[in-house]
């Protein structure tokens, strides 16, 4: 995984826009949340492999990015997001890593189910 | 000296966990300990920890490669404790507690009946922390608690829930496993995706010394089931 270069990022989006495509959205702050530290209030979510097509779609901030992805009836949206995987092509593959290095968030967008 | 000697004479260990690298802080070292004694274990793990938080620091791994790359892993922990039988049994980590228990039960079932184990070593149910953890002692207690006794094993519970000894009490079996902490760290650092989180390994190098007082005693109690 590479920081984000938003330009990397932009030119994804487009390329995948306008098809239908297998989406992995994720937010947690990790099932040991509460047991590390009482004031804290464990939550995740994730949804994987539902079907998704978007007609257009943007990134933005200075770091951590949010995506915003415009669908026909709604839209997905993320924030948080810092690293890519520059060896995917064909995939985009985001994550949100903390300060130590954990995940946080992760929003994944591939032709094929993950 | 007898509780020693029936740890001592294990000699057909089932192990039932959910995560890789839940065998490598809590039981690696006793496990060592049994396979040296010249014990054969079983790992059933139930998941690939595929929906874990840590990619290594800084993260060499993602969402799509973590389940390969934390398989690769469990196997050169089961690798560093000498464990002989590695069973992966393909659920989805974050989803046990959600799965049919049926299907957990059966796939338990068969273990047992393949393997006879004298000894089973799994997560107290509700005193585990991790929703997998729980509902995977859960599964394992269902499941063994419907032999009969005559055919029923020892069940050897981890448990770390704050203030757990208020309602379990004291861990009745407590190993030292200061001579086994080379395979139990070695264990430990296989899983080099997950071992450098502050509240597991972390990065910083132990001194010796620490590395005893961390690791050199495994905690477990035994289930009843009266």
């Amino acid at each position: 995984m590479q920081l984000i270069k938003q330009s990397e990022i932009l030119y994804r989006i487009d390329i995948l826009k306008d098809q239908d495509l297998y989406i992995h959205l994720e937010m947690t702050t990790g099932a040991y949340a509460s047991h590390l530290d009482s004031s804290k209030h464990p939550a995740a979510t994730f949804i994987t492999n539902a079907r998704i097509r978007y007609s257009h779609g943007s990134i933005s901030g200075n770091g951590p990015y949010r995506v915003g992805l415009k669908m026909q009836q709604g839209w997905v949206y993320s924030e948080g997001l810092t690293h890519f995987e520059e060896t995917e092509t064909s995939r985009l593959i985001m994550a949100g890593h903390d300060s130590q290095g954990k995940l946080i968030v992760s929003l994944q967008l591939s032709r094929e189910p993950f | 000296m007898e509780e020693e000697m029936k740890t001592l004479v294990e000699n057909n260990i089932l192990v039932v966990l959910p995560h890789p690298d839940d065998e490598a802080f809590g039981v690696s070292g006793t496990l060592a300990m049994h396979v040296q004694n010249g014990a054969k274990v079983t790992y059933a793990c139930l998941t690939l920890g595929e929906m874990g938080r840590n990619m290594g620091i800084p993260p060499f791994a993602n969402r799509v490669t973590l389940p390969e790359i934390r398989k690769k892993e469990l196997e050169a922990s089961c690798r560093a404790i000498g464990i002989q039988d590695l069973r992966m049994l393909g659920f989805h980590d974050k989803t046990i507690e959600f799965e049919l228990q049926e299907l957990l039960d059966e796939r338990i079932d068969a273990l047992l009946q393949e393997l006879r184990p004298s000894l089973v070593i799994t997560f107290y149910p509700g005193y585990s922390v991790h929703p997998d953890h729980d509902a995977c002692g859960a599964a394992v207690i269902r499941t063994v608690g419907r032999l009969s006794e005559k055919e029923r094993p020892l069940v050897h519970c981890i448990a770390f829930a704050k203030n757990l000894e208020q309602s379990i009490g004291n861990p009745d079996i407590i190993n030292n496993v200061r001579d086994f902490l080379k395979q139990k760290m070695s264990s430990i650092e296989a899983h080099r995706s997950q071992f450098q989180a502050a509240e597991l390994l972390g990065s910083k190098k132990l001194k010796p010394r620490e590395i005893q007082d961390r690791f050199g005693t495994e905690r477990f109690w035994t289930y009843s089931f009266k």
